[in-house]
């Protein structure tokens, strides 16, 4: 095989024109494919990333009340809403909070460890709630305790009060703690006044999914207060009562109150919710899958052509080579290496391209540096294509006749 | 001879279909992942007010100091409240708006009915003046009204449709959250895209506004925003009075000047007012102000969503690999023609001719590409929802524009592909291929 390289060489020379495309089309098609398959698996894994909480049972439900009310009758409402919401059948248990986890952005508060630091160690989204938020979310404690009852507050919107005690996610307490001591350590979330670490809970995802916030991922903590006003209930089903609950918590809510809006679009199983913070991460997956397909694709079809034009026109040189004693495994090797000459060529400004490709998108876009394992990958696969695609016209060009080498035309 | 050569390139694409069908796929797919892609680009990085952009202008002043700015010492996005009420009072430019978005509720008129939600935003009467807000029936209100602080509204069609039956409203009472609001306005359908003058405090591409109202008469009320609102430093404030003195801000300005003179004076005025804050003690720091037109503030606000450009990227490169493509596989198919070209060549034909009869058939695969292209723009533009956000997926759409662009790229780019395999079929030497057969 190796002894056939020169004459191979020398034998490019002579189609440049032809070779040069192939090897372009391939630089080209790896530098994509590269990228591509690059985004997918970022999406990929930013939309696999798991949220901590019983997706399966939870139901959210955004409520606004259609007069103004007093903070005195918010609050006395909510209360009622909340009852009536906790003893419903089906329901496992329920909470009142500003927000949940992947709405796609919210209240989020810097955090120091002194009230004089000007530089936030994190960045933590803020979920209000009672003592019934991490059993309804389906939070798992792992240190410390949950709230009291006699801990939680009504707060008004734009009432912006330090509450005493503060559950945080471990992520957020690493951050803060890295010695792990965080339990019954003091923090300050932009004020003066500290609130104290009583529980440490495992996984909580923040509000926001955006890209420029996922240096802030599961940085989460949980205040023991009620927002009062307009707010969402949170509702985590008995297993297998979801859809039921669905229709029966909104006519619940509206028996108790006429005076209130629930908007079709303001009742959500996390299953939209999810949808709805991830669908630009699947979009892009699935056109870029599809890109790829159709690109390998065409590059394979077009190196079949070209490679078939070759055969074609090589006919006589073929049956000379037979007539002279080569094998047909000669034949279908000289076609190969052929093949493997041009498209290690093009894999070989392929790389360059593809990181080139990445480096200008890392600064553009702020999207992650290409690693070294997709681009091997899109090298081995391309490589792979081209051998696949020049397999049909080499195996044709194999079984050209001796003869063909007597004939004139 | 153009026909001749047509039905001549016609013929000869038949004589192989694969590598015909090859050629148009390859152009097809290429043209319509480029199209798709564009039609959403289009879509979001367009100008929404493009007779007015160079006019518009968003003043930022820094209030949060060197501590506390947005990377590069940039100043925050919007305005604090204290701020916001200042550069109201003084009105230096010939037109100018604070506003925030709202939502509120509506109560439908007759008692059994149940509310809903509407959104809008707040703003001073200029504001229709300077984005050229079309009115189905009235007009904004007057600056009389934001001084009164006036219970007026200016409401969508949509809304129309839906409180009054699409009757003449002007002069009607409405419910908004437990106050009464007279219409005094009915806007045509309008949602500029990219909402530009909310691109920080809403959303760019959100669902048309229901409800305008004036500032002045939603501070009254206390009504909250329901966009953003950023804090620095400690926000030690205790209720809605504390919030507003904070550092939080949330108000955002646009400004009218007509001129590079009127521009220049309200970048004065601007550096002006931060160092007599400074000088007052509010500010610390050395005046910082920033006065970005529309699609400046478009721009450095990213609008464009991240996936749109990628994708968009990704496709013009899927398109040059399908040309390159096509290069290779037209070289193959006119040089397969050598012996042919040779014939022609020797019984007289000039290159040019040569030239032509390639080139026409190049375009003629061009063309039939360019339609397989539309029919799958077509398709991909229906289903452009499962690549983008709803509410971006729905701004795409083929439109008689969009339908030239592709069958006029396809047989361009096609023809340009064919260039360099026709002039290698124009430089075959009769002589040679004679001799040789």
């Amino acid at each position: 095989m190796m002894l056939q390289i020169k004459p191979i060489l020398s034998a490019l020379r002579r189609h440049k024109a032809g070779a040069v495309l192939i090897a372009l089309q391939t630089a080209l098609t790896l530098a994509i494919v590269c990228n591509a398959l690059f985004i997918i698996q970022q999406r990929v894994a930013h939309l696999s990333a798991p949220s901590g909480i019983d997706e399966a049972n939870l139901l959210v439900i955004e409520n606004s009340w259609a007069d103004k009310l007093s903070k005195e009758d918010a609050d006395a409402q909510q209360r009622a809403d909340l009852m009536v919401l906790r003893r419903l059948p089906g329901v496992q248990d329920a909470v009142a909070s500003n927000s949940y986890p992947m709405r796609g952005g919210g209240w989020d508060q810097f955090i120091t460890l002194t009230p004089d630091q000007t530089t936030a160690v994190g960045d933590a989204a803020v979920y209000l709630g009672d003592e019934h938020f991490m059993d309804t979310l389906g939070v798992k404690l792992i240190a410390g305790r949950n709230f009291r009852p006699d801990e939680i507050r009504p707060i008004a919107n734009r009432e912006n009060v330090m509450p005493p005690v503060t559950i945080v996610t471990k992520t957020l307490a690493d951050k803060l703690f890295p010695d792990g001591s965080a339990l019954g350590k003091p923090i300050y979330a932009m004020s003066n006044t500290p609130t104290t670490i009583i529980g440490i809970v495992d996984v909580l995802q923040t509000q926001s999914l955006a890209d420029w916030q996922m240096r802030n991922a599961y940085q989460s903590l949980i205040w023991p207060m009620r927002l009062v006003g307009n707010a969402y209930y949170i509702l985590r089903a008995k297993p297998g009562q979801l859809a039921m609950l669905r229709k029966e918590a909104v006519k619940a809510l509206y028996a108790q109150n006429r005076m209130r809006v629930i908007n079709d679009d303001g009742v959500m199983g996390y299953a939209e919710v999810r949808q709805k913070a991830y669908d630009s991460d699947y979009g892009m997956a699935v056109l870029m899958g599809v890109i790829c397909v159709v690109l390998l694709a065409i590059t394979a079809a077009g190196i079949v052509g070209l490679t078939s034009f070759w055969v074609g026109q090589r006919r006589k040189q073929i049956g000379v080579r037979r007539a002279l004693g080569a094998t047909r495994g000669d034949i279908l090797g000289y076609f190969m290496t052929e093949n493997l000459l041009i498209s290690v060529g093009g894999a070989v400004v392929g790389v360059l391209l593809a990181i080139a490709m990445n480096l200008w998108m890392v600064t553009r876009f702020e999207m992650h540096r290409l690693s070294l394992f997709y681009v091997l990958a899109g090298v081995l696969l391309l490589l792979l294509l081209g051998q696949g695609a020049v397999l049909a016209p080499a195996i044709r060009a194999s079984r050209v006749s001796p003869v063909e080498a007597t004939r004139s035309v | 001879m153009f026909s001749y050569y047509l039905q001549l390139g016609l013929r000869s694409l038949r004589r192989n279909p694969l590598l015909t069908a090859l050629m148009v796929m390859a152009i097809g797919f290429g043209v319509a992942a480029s199209m798709i892609t564009y039609s959403v680009f289009r879509a979001v990085s367009g100008n929404p007010i493009p007779e007015k952009s160079e006019q518009l202008f968003i003043p930022q002043v820094d209030s949060w100091g060197p501590k506390y700015n947005l990377t590069g010492n940039e100043p925050p996005y919007a305005l604090n409240y204290v701020d916001a009420m200042a550069l109201m009072r003084e009105h230096k430019a010939k037109r100018q708006t604070m506003l925030y978005p709202i939502g509120m509720s509506a109560l439908p008129l007759g008692g059994q009915s149940i509310p809903f939600t509407v959104q809008g935003f707040t703003a001073q009467s200029d504001f229709f003046a300077m984005f050229d807000v079309p009115f189905l029936y009235g007009s904004a209100w007057g600056t009389a009204e934001d001084e009164q602080r006036a219970a007026v509204v200016v409401i969508s069609r949509k809304l129309n449709d839906k409180l009054f039956g699409g009757a003449n409203s002007l002069g009607r009472e409405i419910t908004l959250s437990g106050h009464n609001y007279r219409v005094v306005g009915v806007t045509e359908n309008w949602n500029p895209k990219p909402r530009f003058f909310a691109v920080w405090g809403g959303s760019s591409f959100g669902e048309p506004s229901d409800i305008y109202i004036p500032i002045s008469r939603a501070l009254d009320l206390k009504i909250d925003t329901a966009g953003n609102n950023s804090c620095r430093g400690r926000i030690d404030y205790g209720d809605w009075d504390g919030w507003l003195q904070s550092n939080c801000v949330w108000v955002t300005p646009w400004v009218q000047l007509d001129s590079a003179a009127e521009v220049a004076q309200y970048r004065q005025f601007l550096e002006g007012y931060a160092s007599d804050q400074q000088r007052a003690g509010r500010y610390g720091w050395a005046p910082n102000v920033r006065l970005r037109n529309v699609m400046q503030w478009l721009d450095y606000m990213q609008v464009v969503p991240q996936e749109s450009s990628v994708s968009l990227l990704v496709a013009l490169g899927f398109f040059a690999i399908c040309l390159i493509n096509t290069i290779g596989l037209l070289l193959a198919k006119f040089l397969r023609r050598a012996s042919e070209i040779g014939v022609r060549r020797a019984l007289g034909a000039s290159r040019r001719e040569i030239y032509m009869q390639y080139l026409i058939e190049a375009g003629s695969v061009g063309l039939a590409g360019g339609f397989l292209g539309l029919l799958l723009t077509a398709l991909g533009i229906s289903g452009v929802g499962l690549l983008f956000q709803p509410q971006i997926a729905r701004l795409a759409h083929l439109d008689v524009a969009l339908v030239g662009l592709t069958l006029l790229v396809s047989v361009f780019a096609t023809v340009v592909a064919a260039l360099y395999p026709t002039w290698r079929a124009a430089q075959v030497q009769p002589a040679w291929q004679l001799k040789s057969n």
